[in-house]
């Protein structure tokens, strides 16, 4: 096996993990950036309506405020030192890629145009604010496409098609990864005192989803199986508005720009289930409404999908209706012009012109919340008292801070990834200034290398394709927006019979070494049957609802019993591996103690965990 | 609807596969308006595990999946059954070394990226008051379209000249560099027009129009290399460029 030796190993290329490379290279790290995707590929590029960031460039606005909404959107369960950071640092990160040249839409007065996006409000909740900052309906496409730049600009070293399938832990220090490379099938290891994971998430658990095929949670699966517990799995955002059938994102910042929806009977549903912030309530709650919509017999045509309504004519009789001014009053063009790629997909995958008609759409998988526990300098964390595993680092979707809580923010993960890849980027360059090298054990990487080997040998009857898709399914049916022990016990047995033919029973058809895509898609199918699993678990025994995790049976928020972050270990053999799960990490409600301190009156307080109205 | 498709195929490491072969494959209960994507997938899901290709979002925005559909370069996940037919043929692009099946090297494409200098300049000091840089919605419009390239290479393995020669930066690079050409606030225009002014630079383009058609993201790529041009031109009349000094 070769070997490769470098300061810091960043694992993945999408937003976080070209962030963390920038600022571990800029204070003097030898960073190597090992991605299994060309890095413009990741799914960062796909991001579209926006980043959050308390400018104030349209709107009064203040970081506490965004801060007030992360922990609200979170219901709670954010931890809020950590928002606090997030919302703070925000403005500063969206400057700076602005100094790296990315081009954000501008306003009349040339500064970064911004729009309104759910639940982002000014003053604690009073109204909508205009705080995501855009590049049209592709701001991801473009934080991408300026940090990968920047990075060539840097001559940052990339090991591109080369996909990590394990972590090196000697001791409990990460002493490196081991990859392969995609063109050839050789293993190589890659020595370094700090391994980052920014791998992204595991959309791909769900049938219908907003993630790329490539999102199957290979970095949080590793870290799993090598000792780190995992955060808050059982918190996963369906985005309420993909595309019918195929759940490709239609961005929210549709209805930031005034989009409605609409159900069978022509009605503007969501006035019923969030009064005040109606469409742009939290995502969670809009997912919610629509399967009650479906369940009502109030979808379209009966076949669970609902109207998003984006016409002129029908946002501006809204807008009249709420007496908005007439200068907010949009025609066509506005629609082109803000909302390009929007049109482009409608008008590719479904023929439909949001400008005439409607889109058909339905709540769509799109978000982990939960994932490798770190703190907020991006060092993983391995128990629930914030004990820091040497050498191991992660940021983005991938990890779990928690700013985001039960139910992300949009706009907040984009924020996720430039703050704290930032900020881990600069401290894995202060750690491995004074950390030591960890010597690699003499059989590094052979453990892996030998599944990699039963996996091509595979000779069984269940091909890869079909195992996956049954696994989506029993996800969306047993393990989606809303769920009961009945439908989680369901699940957790369905993923214990297909990882039982994972095991035993798998057909693949490429015995060759170059570029083997049948292997390594049922080794990623393994990443996402353990994800799965874990996130069955966990929403299995959070006995409660709160945010994205909805229990029909626990209908209520139960702050008395459930107010904690859920941790999930793997214990037994690796290749049986059995779970447990605590719900013994503390909450940091540290905004909410300082009022309290401050003799601020509960009724004034604003970071108190009260019940979510929107 | 049943479709045939017809997959040129190619693996070095397999004994008798290491020529380029067709392949014919039949999918059933195809619904026109399936992405050709998906039914690629289905052939590997549900027949041979070993046929190969690149993909990832799935929806047009990554790049990954570019390759040559009835003789026309296409994203595989951004066209649909209805739009090419009961018959359907697949193939890698061209004028790069396949790897495999309809997987390309896509390292030389790359590299001709990485040679216009792709990345924002500007070492002047930043505004005093800590924020932004100023610029006009107007002046932002100027470079909007090349900004959407999503490096699939779909034109440049379009383009006749590239394929005549493969150092040609070809067009893809060219969309790169305008995007900083044309931005007010990036001050490399110079040294990135030095670079395209050279012998593979925008002179090898014969403004044969094949780009343009193949660019899935509908940027007007003739259009943006005509502009560098006659940025080029205009530099050499008005002395900005020293055409004698690169040469
Ligand atoms: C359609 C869509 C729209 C969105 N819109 C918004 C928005 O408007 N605002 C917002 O804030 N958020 C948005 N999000 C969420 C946000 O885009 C993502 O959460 C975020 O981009 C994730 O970035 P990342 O850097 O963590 O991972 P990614 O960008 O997903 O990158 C993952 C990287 O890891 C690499 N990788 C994975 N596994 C391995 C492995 N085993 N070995 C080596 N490399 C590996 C991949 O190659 C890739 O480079 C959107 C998400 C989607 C799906
Ligand atoms: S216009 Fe120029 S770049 Fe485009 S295909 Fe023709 S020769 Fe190639
Ligand atoms: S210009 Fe268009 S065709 Fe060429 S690489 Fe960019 S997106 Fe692809
Ligand atoms: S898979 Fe991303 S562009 Fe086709």
């Amino acid at each position: 096996m070769q070997v490769h030796k470098h300061d810091a190993i960043i694992i993945g290329a999408g937003g976080a993990g070209l962030m963390a490379a920038l600022y571990a290279s800029k204070g003097g790290a030898d960073v190597a950036v090992v991605s299994k995707l060309y890095p413009t590929r990741s799914h960062t590029g796909a991001a579209q309506g926006g980043i959050g960031a308390a400018l104030g460039n349209l709107d009064e606005d203040r970081p506490i405020y965004h801060t007030y909404d992360t922990v609200k959107g979170g219901d709670y369960l954010t931890d809020q030192a950590a928002a606090k950071i997030l919302a703070e640092n925000a403005v500063d990160a969206v400057i700076e890629l602005e100094h790296m040249g990315l081009p954000f839409d501008r306003t009349s007065e040339k500064r970064i145009s911004q729009r309104r996006f759910g639940g982002h409000t000014r003053n604690f909740g009073e109204e909508l604010v205009r705080r995501a900052c855009h590049a049209a309906d592709r701001t991801g496409h473009m934080i991408l496409q300026t940090l990968y730049q920047q990075c060539i600009k840097n001559e940052v070293k990339f090991f591109d098609e080369f996909q990590v399938v394990d972590m090196i832990v000697v001791g409990g220090t990460v002493a490196g990864v081991v990859a392969i490379e995609l063109g050839t099938g050789e293993f190589h290891i890659f020595h370094g005192k700090a391994s980052f994971f920014a791998s992204g998430g595991w959309g791909r658990c769900w049938s219908v989803t907003s993630n790329a095929h490539s999102l199957t949670g290979d970095g949080a699966a590793i870290a799993l199986r090598r000792g780190v517990p995992l955060q808050d799995m059982e918190f996963f955002q369906f985005h309420p508005t993909g595309i019918y059938r195929m759940g490709i994102l239609i961005t929210e910042g549709v209805r930031g720009e005034g989009g409605v929806l609409i159900n069978s009977q022509g009605e503007r549903f969501m006035e019923r289930y969030a009064p005040s912030a109606k469409d742009l309530a939290s995502r969670d709650v809009v997912s919610r409404a629509i399967y009650l919509e479906t369940r009502a017999g109030r979808s379209i045509k009966n076949r669970g999908y609902v109207h998003l309504d984006v016409r002129p004519q029908t946002v501006n009789r809204y807008f009249a209706e709420e007496g908005r001014d007439r200068k907010d009053f949009i025609d066509e063009g506005t629609v082109e012009r803000k909302l390009p790629d929007i049109l482009d997909f409608c008008r590719t995958y479904l023929g439909v012109d949001p400008v005439k008609e409607p889109m058909p759409v339905q709540p769509t998988a799109h978000y982990a919340m939960g994932g490798i526990p770190t703190n907020v300098d991006a060092e993983v964390v391995i128990d629930a008292d914030g004990a820091v595993m040497p050498g191991a680092y992660a940021a983005g979707e991938t990890a779990c801070v928690s700013v985001h809580g039960a139910n992300r923010l949009g706009t907040n993960s984009l924020v996720d990834l430039v703050v704290f890849g930032r900020r881990g980027g600069m401290k894995v360059a202060e750690y491995v200034k004074g950390a030591d090298w960890t010597p690699l054990p003499a059989d590094a990487g052979g453990e892996i290398e030998a599944e990699y080997e039963r996996i091509r040998g595979g000779s069984g009857k269940s091909r890869p394709g079909e195992l996956r898709a049954l696994m989506q399914q029993t996800m969306m049916d047993n393990v989606g927006v809303f769920r009961t022990e009945e439908t989680l016990q369901k699940g957790i047995d369905d993923l214990a019979e297909l990882r039982e033919r994972f095991r035993t029973d798998l057909q693949i058809d490429d015995k060759s070494r170059v570029f083997n895509t049948d292997v390594m898609e049922a080794w990623e199918l393994g990443c996402l049957l353990d994800l799965a699993d874990v996130t069955a678990r966990t929403a299995y025994e959070r006995k409660e609802s709160r945010g994205a995790h909805s229990r029909e049976d626990f209908k209520k928020r139960d702050d008395e019993n459930w107010m904690a972050h859920s941790l999930i270990y793997q214990t037994g053999e690796m290749s049986d591996p059995s779970y447990e799960a605590h719900f013994d990490k503390k909450v940091d409600l540290s905004l909410w103690e300082e009022e309290i301190e401050q003799g601020i009156p509960e009724d004034q307080q604003k970071f108190r965990p009260i019940e979510r109205v929107y | 609807m049943e479709v045939t498709f017809r997959i040129r195929r190619q693996n070095p490491d397999v004994p008798g596969q290491e020529k380029p072969y067709w392949q014919e494959f039949v999918l059933r209960d195809v619904d026109p308006t399936d992405r050709v994507l998906e039914m690629l997938h289905r052939i590997k899901w549900e027949q041979d595990g070993s046929l190969s290709l690149r993909r990832s979002c799935a929806h047009g925005v990554c790049g990954s999946d570019a390759m040559r559909i009835n003789g026309v370069n296409r994203l595989a996940c951004k066209i649909l059954v209805r739009d090419v037919g009961e018959k359907v043929q697949v193939e890698p692009i061209l004028g790069l070394p396949v790897i495999k099946d309809l997987i390309v090297d896509m390292e030389p494409f790359f590299d001709h990226y990485k040679q216009v200098m792709p990345f924002f300049v500007n070492d002047e000091a930043l505004p005093e008051d800590g924020r932004e840089r100023l610029q006009t919605q107007a002046d932002r419009e100027q470079f909007d379209d090349t900004t959407k390239c999503i490096l699939c290479a779909c034109c440049t393995t379009a383009c006749p000249s590239f394929w005549a020669n493969g150092n040609y930066v070809g067009p893809a690079a060219i969309v790169g560099a305008h995007r900083f050409i044309f931005d007010t606030r990036d001050q490399a225009e110079k040294e990135r027009l030095d670079i395209l002014s050279e012998p593979n630079g925008v002179w090898r383009c014969r403004t044969i129009f094949n780009c343009t058609p193949a660019c899935p993201r509908d940027i007007e790529v003739t259009k943006a290399i005509g502009e560098v041009k006659l940025a080029i031109r205009k530099g050499e009349t008005f002395g900005i460029i020293q055409i004698d000094e690169v040469h």
